[in-house]
């Protein structure tokens, strides 16, 4: 929140004055029937996609030439706002004069940037980027009736966020090598969720197979699966691990350790002892709480001489912000 | 020949020269501050007790009763119902409120961040024409309710609530009622002491008043912690230096809402259903709530096969403005909730377009509106994926 976000504006203000002449004048807008695929000597293809209950249904038409693959001509229709009549335009526009197998590789980005006025500004608000994936799916829809396949074999990785394009293994690879804790990280390191925000978590606008909160709780239980294994591997081949990184049972073991093999015996050979009660995480600091035993207890030098030589044992072979409280 | 038209009037309205007359010398000539006790204070008594009268007079409140001037109604409906958790609910005494799927979001936003502190709310759905009836308030009244709070008249469709009646279970079952009075203030007669509610809400800027300027009717020996504590305007039910251009404009507006009522019945409705009569006659055209029970200026039109933003779209091409609640136009892309409470079928739920009228809308433009309209849908339709599109023939 900012001074330029405080008053709010309207969407409308920005629309490029492309996608503002495509809404009130689109070029490709139609229907192509049998008697122009005969024309033509193509194939008719229609294909619809999206549904009007949703807000958004776009149909292509598209006549091919069964020999070269070759699009002849492209028209299409649209149930949607002003946006999702520019992005269908545009994409026709994309289309025209490509082979299908070209066709399929224009993605709603494509279709975007050929609205912008500028390189750089983006020719629609994040909300309206949904509009053009429907002329992307739409695309696909087509290639898939010409080919006779299924639409999932036009795309090679899973898409979780369909308006920035932004793959599963993408948004994995980024959580795990920046260490991200929320979606919002997520969307800023990826711009997935920036746009229609249905990809976040379930109830948006449309229902995905993949949300980010799924994504991001998964990969984090990943991670610290990777993580605890990684130490384990490392202490069975005898590798020290630094004592901040170890789990929290790791970190008992090391500290009991320490304390049997340099202060123990000390203590024992003065008729006392001592035990852990307890380790806790406190920021910064590792709080290790203990009780003196037999003659320990109550002496003078308990609360001193002793329980300075613990800590700095500790904080020597362990690490320096080890705190010893004794109870 | 391009006119400019206003028919989102359910949104803000044009302020009254009239009402603006009646500020201006309370902007650079009288600006005391009325608790001063100097004179430059006490020259703003006269008018804003003027103001006052004309608020009691037009919503027929009593002496007895408090009418507090506060900043907007989204003031006036947080301060409610925060406050009736505050001193009903939080002392464990209630638990529960009830109010409706369509309330305004100054409402619904308030009851769920209530439910997020663990108050229970009630959200009643509304029948096909658009309203909540009273019986069925009545059945969701228990023992533990601190609250209704019903719209007197819904923003997108007009709809007029029988609050009478709500007002007769509340009063029976013996618990509070307050209305959000926004959009029936100036359209249709509000009688605050007859209608029997608790609380009301309004705010100026719908009737051709200023805008930063609202009110809350508070029946008399109803209390209600103070949201804003301070120095002791308004009787120390809600402090902050008072507005007083804005005061002085809200009564005058208020006055001329009233005077006009009988206008506003007859004329504006006339205009209203010659538009809704011209664009039902458009194929596949419906518009939502019986027309008796609607306020006189409003209409919310859908029209298959044409979704709504697209719509304004073309409208704002030809200068007329309108509004759409459904899908694209706002942030969450989500298709109009009133659209979907009434049951419209859900082909049409992003097809919603808001027309509202007022007492400055004129015959001329209304004629201008139709024509662009029809012009538009002939446009879209043709474009439209989901609406089979016979072109118009020649000389047809």
């Amino acid at each position: 929140m900012a001074k330029s976000d405080l008053i709010g504006g309207s969407i409308w203000e920005e629309y490029s004055q492309k996608v503002q002449d495509l809404m009130n004048n689109p070029r490709n807008q139609g229907e192509l029937t049998e008697e122009d695929a005969k024309r033509l000597g193509g194939e008719l293809i229609v294909a619809d996609f999206g549904a009007e209950s949703c807000g958004d249904a776009v149909r292509l038409y598209w006549i091919v030439d069964p020999k070269t693959d070759k699009i002849l001509d492209a028209k299409f229709k649209s149930f949607g706002c002003g946006t999702a009549i520019a992005s269908s335009d545009t994409m026709v526009e994309l289309c025209k004069g490509k082979t299908v197998d070209e066709a399929v590789k224009i993605t709603n980005i494509d279709v975007e940037k050929a609205m912008r006025d500028e390189p750089d500004t983006p020719a629609v608000p994040p909300q309206k980027m949904h509009c053009s994936v429907m002329a992307y799916d739409v695309i696909k829809k087509a290639a898939s009736l010409y080919k006779g396949v299924d639409m999932e074999s036009f795309e090679e990785e899973i898409i979780v966020c369909e308006c920035a394009r932004v793959s599963l293994s993408t948004i994995k690879e980024v959580i795990k090598l920046n260490d991200l804790k929320t979606v919002e990280e997520i969307t800023d390191y990826t711009k997935a969720g920036a746009f229609c925000k249905s990809c976040i978590r379930p109830g948006g606008h449309e229902e995905r197979e993949y949300y980010l909160v799924d994504i991001l709780e998964q990969t984090r239980k990943e991670m610290e699966e990777e993580k605890l294994k990684e130490q384990a591997d490392k202490q069975a081949s005898g590798e020290e691990v630094p004592f901040k990184e170890m789990t929290m049972v790791q970190k008992i073991k090391a500290i009991d350790k320490v304390i049997d093999e340099n202060i123990r015996q000390y203590l024992i050979m003065d008729g006392g002892n001592m035990e852990i009660l307890d380790v806790k995480e406190n920021g910064e600091y590792t709080d290790v709480y203990i009780r003196y035993l037999g003659a320990c207890s109550g002496c003078a030098s308990s609360s001193t001489g002793t329980l300075y030589a613990i800590e700095s044992t500790l904080k020597q072979k362990l690490d320096p912000n080890i705190r010893v409280l004794p109870i | 020949m391009m006119m400019k038209v206003y028919l989102d009037n359910n949104a803000t309205t044009m302020v009254d020269p009239e009402v603006k007359a009646a500020m201006d010398p309370y902007v650079c000539e009288i600006y005391g501050n009325p608790n001063s006790l100097h004179d430059f204070g006490t020259a703003t008594h006269p008018a804003l007790r003027k103001a006052m009268d004309q608020m009691y007079e037009a919503l027929g409140a009593r002496d007895e009763d408090d009418i507090v001037v506060t900043s907007c109604a989204t003031e006036s409906n947080n301060w409610v119902l925060k406050s009736v958790w505050l001193d009903l609910i939080q002392n464990g005494e209630k638990d529960h409120i009830i109010t409706t799927e369509v309330e305004h979001p100054s409402v619904t936003a308030v009851c769920r961040w209530l439910e997020s502190r663990g108050v229970r709310v009630t959200y009643l759905p509304v029948n096909a024409d658009g309203i909540v009836e009273a019986h069925t308030v009545r059945d969701f009244i228990t023992d533990k309710t601190a609250l209704v709070s019903v719209m007197w008249a819904n923003n997108e469709t007009g709809a007029v609530f029988p609050i009478e009646q709500i007002a007769e279970v509340c009063k029976e079952k013996g618990v509070l009622l307050h209305t959000d009075g926004v959009q029936a203030v100036g359209k249709i007669a509000v009688n605050v002491t007859k209608a029997g509610v608790d609380f009301m809400s309004f705010s100026a800027h719908k009737f051709h008043g200023p805008k930063g300027v609202g009110g809350l009717y508070i029946r008399g020996g109803r209390s209600l912690t103070s949201l804003l504590h301070g120095g002791e305007q308004m009787g120390g039910r809600r402090s902050g230096t008072l507005n007083v251009p804005g005061i002085v404009g809200m009564g005058k507006a208020m006055e001329l809402a009233n005077y006009y009522l009988r206008f506003e019945e007859q004329h504006v409705r006339r205009l209203r259903d010659k538009l809704e009569d011209a664009i039902l006659q458009i194929p596949d055209t419906y518009s939502v709530g019986p027309r008796d029970n609607r306020t006189p200026n409003t209409v919310l039109v859908s029209v298959r096969g044409v979704e709504g933003e697209a719509m304004l779209w073309d409208l704002n091409r030809a200068g007329i403005a309108a509004s759409t609640g459904s899908a694209c136009a706002s942030e969450d892309l989500e298709a109009n909730p009133i659209m979907i409470a009434v049951g419209a079928d859900n082909e049409l739920a992003h097809t919603a377009v808001r027309l509202s009228l007022s007492r400055f809308t004129t015959e001329a433009e209304i004629d201008y509106t139709i024509d662009v309209f029809k012009k538009a849908v002939e446009r879209l339709r043709a474009i439209s994926s989901t609406y089979a599109y016979t072109p118009k023939k020649e000389g047809a």
